[in-house]
């Protein structure tokens, strides 16, 4: 049995994230984190791994920052970590990162089950899930709340899905794609010996020619960042008993027709 | 004839509204490229909902009643909408970016080699034919300027409450055509075993008002029974007998805080933040929320703000239009007393 498990590195959440006249995005000295979604999927990957005497691996595409990720996913526990990246996929869009990513998984030939965090917190495409699982052709659940059942050996799955109208429970076949939620497990934190083991540990990095693949023409394109226009509002405080406060207030939003 | 496409969507055959809003911005760009709008409808009821597409501007509908489109699957839709832009060629396919929007324009734009652009807050078709897009990244702190490949099908998913619908017309119909689901039932691999729907769902993004309590929930003055965790049982009972009360004068959702779903006091579906729910409501009424960045990242674009803290430091206050320093749970009352009494409720 192997898993794969996708992360990426992202900003601090708390980063104070802006774009400097150069145009490039930039979050001053705050630290790049494993994209909080992740770390559920790479506690997701790690425990299904152990259950069924198997492998897990971590994979992130993009350039050598995303090594930090791929460090902490060690030091949690994951066995394997890969990066994927080259040149040329700098600057291009999803489909491409997608294109690389299921490469990536059919190069390692045996791979049942993909775990993906939620959603990047950052640049939010809320593409890569999706379009990997498209491009291995392999069935896709997303918003997993909870592995009710898998058998790796008859290649079926259980789970519990967090939909928007409430719980769903499919039944489907593996390999599969899954996304995971945070109520799914309780990420556990890098053990010592896990961090100095992770910290030795040489990532090895794949190349789009080790993966064999070419990719699809960029189909969409950023043209550049922009800083929000700033927010003029003055905040007016409302004063006096509750009683009084509340009366301004609803003067207020009467006014500003938003009731 | 080429076309714009928008899914409508929609959950045991009612269609989501927000879908009306998505045929709103179809509009501005099939007018542009002067090509139909085509509303895509698939699943239960859906020549009923085809009728209502055409009075909510649809030049044309295609429809799809198969029974394997039932309960959301992306199989099968994924499989339909591929294929209809395989086939068809059209210039953009629109959709709200709800959890099945973002999934199935995502899995149709890998399966056709189209691009993708999602979250947009604003569009615009320039000269060429090509879609400029503008979309929060970074949890809304900044934004960015992405345009498609006019030479593709251009994909694009849409924030919630960033476009405005076409107005009704209640005389207009739209040109339906029938086409058969592409999967059979053999051919899909997932199976629905069982839905449970959760009672009062939140729809947030939805929401033209609402109302979000933060850790603070926990200092209510009742007592709490004896036995059990306290602060739990006052913040539930702070969130429905506080809160609820007032949202529902203003037929408003609830929202919260991170620290207040983390802390079991309300499911995480009212999470609004960077880890939950992006929303954009005409008035939003944080109570005892700090206002910590990634609470802001989820609420800044708001309209109005008001902020409830007793703690007139708060960051909260920098956002807010409207600042009431004091205890939630005098003011919220005092609120909700002098809101039925005005709106003669
Ligand atoms: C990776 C990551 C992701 C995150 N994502 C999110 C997210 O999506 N959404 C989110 O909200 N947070 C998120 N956070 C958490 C965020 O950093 C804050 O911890 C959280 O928002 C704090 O919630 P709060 O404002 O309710 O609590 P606090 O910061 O503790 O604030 C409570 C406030 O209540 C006030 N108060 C106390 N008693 C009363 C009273 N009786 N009446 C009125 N006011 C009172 C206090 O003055 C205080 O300002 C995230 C954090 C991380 C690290
Ligand atoms: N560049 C990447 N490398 C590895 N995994 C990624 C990458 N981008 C996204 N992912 C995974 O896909 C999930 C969803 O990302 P997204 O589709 O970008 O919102 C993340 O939580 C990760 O698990």
């Amino acid at each position: 049995m192997h898993v794969v498990i996708f992360t990426r590195s992202t900003p601090d959440t708390a980063a104070k994230v802006d774009v400097g006249a150069n145009g490039a995005v930039g979050w001053g000295d705050a630290a790049t984190v494993v994209n909080p979604w992740d770390e559920y999927a790479l506690e997701e990957g790690i425990v299904q791994a152990k259950n069924a005497g198997g492998k897990a691996t971590v994979v992130a595409i993009g350039p050598e920052f995303n090594n930090e990720s791929l460090k902490h996913s060690l030091a949690m526990g994951v066995d394997d970590a890969v990066r994927v990246w080259d040149a040329t996929l700098e600057g291009t869009d999803s489909l491409a990162f997608a294109t690389a990513a299921a490469a990536a998984v059919k190069k390692m030939g045996d791979v049942d089950l993909v775990i993906c965090g939620k959603e990047s917190v950052d640049v939010g495409t809320d593409q890569h899930i999706y379009q990997t699982a498209r491009k291995l052709g392999w069935t896709m659940l997303s918003y997993v709340s909870k592995i009710l059942e898998v058998d790796y050996n008859a290649k079926t799955i259980k789970v519990e899905r967090l939909l928007e109208q409430g719980k769903q429970v499919v039944t489907s076949k593996l390999p599969a794609v899954i996304s995971v939620m945070k109520d799914i497990n309780e990420p556990r934190y890098p053990s010592f010996i896990g961090i100095r083991k992770a910290s030795k540990a040489v990532i090895p990095e794949w190349s789009l020619a080790d993966l064999g693949v070419t990719l699809p023409a960029s189909q969409a394109k950023v043209i550049k960042f922009m800083n929000l226009p700033p927010k003029n509002i003055q905040v007016e405080m409302l004063e006096g008993t509750p009683e009084e406060q509340a009366a301004k207030l609803v003067d207020r939003l009467l006014e500003e027709k938003v009731l | 004839m080429s076309a714009v496409y928008v899914w409508i969507e929609t959950f045991n055959g009612k269609v989501l509204n927000s879908s009306w809003e998505a045929l709103g911005a179809g509009k501005t760009v099939a007018t542009a490229l002067n090509v139909p709008l085509t509303a895509l409808v698939f699943g239960e009821n859906a020549n009923a909902v085809a009728a209502e597409a055409g009075k909510n501007g649809a030049d044309k509908v295609i429809v799809s009643e198969d029974a394997t489109f039932n309960g959301f699957r992306l199989e099968p839709y994924a499989a339909l909408l591929s294929k209809l832009v395989a086939d068809n060629k059209p210039k953009a396919v629109l959709a709200i970016g709800t959890a099945r929007g973002r999934e199935l324009l995502a899995a149709s734009a890998a399966d056709t080699d189209s691009g993708l652009i999602t979250e947009a807050t604003s569009i615009e078709v320039q000269s060429d034919g090509a879609i400029k897009v503008t979309r929060p990244v970074y949890a809304g702190k900044i934004i960015s300027e992405a345009v498609g490949n006019v030479a593709g099908t251009q994909f694009l998913t849409l924030r919630g409450r960033a476009f405005k619908p076409n107005a009704e017309n209640a005389g207009a119909t739209a040109e339906v055509t029938t086409v058969p689901a592409v999967l059979a039932e053999a051919d899909i691999a997932t199976k629905i075993e069982s839905f449970e729907e959760e009672a009062g769902t939140v729809n947030l993004t939805d929401a033209a008002i609402i109302v979000s309590g933060g850790r603070a929930m926990a200092n209510n003055p009742k007592d709490a029974p004896a036995g059990g965790d306290a602060a739990v049982w006052k913040a539930k009972d702070g969130f429905e007998n506080t809160i609820q009360p007032l949202a529902d004068v203003l037929g408003a959702a609830v929202g919260a805080s991170r620290a207040a779903v983390d802390a079991g006091y309300i499911s995480y579906a009212h999470q609004v933040g960077q880890t939950g729910k992006s929303v954009a409501p005409d008035l939003y009424i944080a109570a005892g929320i700090s206002g910590a960045i990634q609470h802001q990242a989820g609420m800044r674009t708001s309209k109005v703000i008001v902020a409830i803290n007793k703690d007139g430091e708060a960051p909260i206050f920098k956002l807010a239009r409207y600042g009431l320093v004091g205890d939630l749970y005098k003011i919220i009352p005092a609120l909700t007393a002098e809101l039925k009494k005005r709106l003669g409720k």
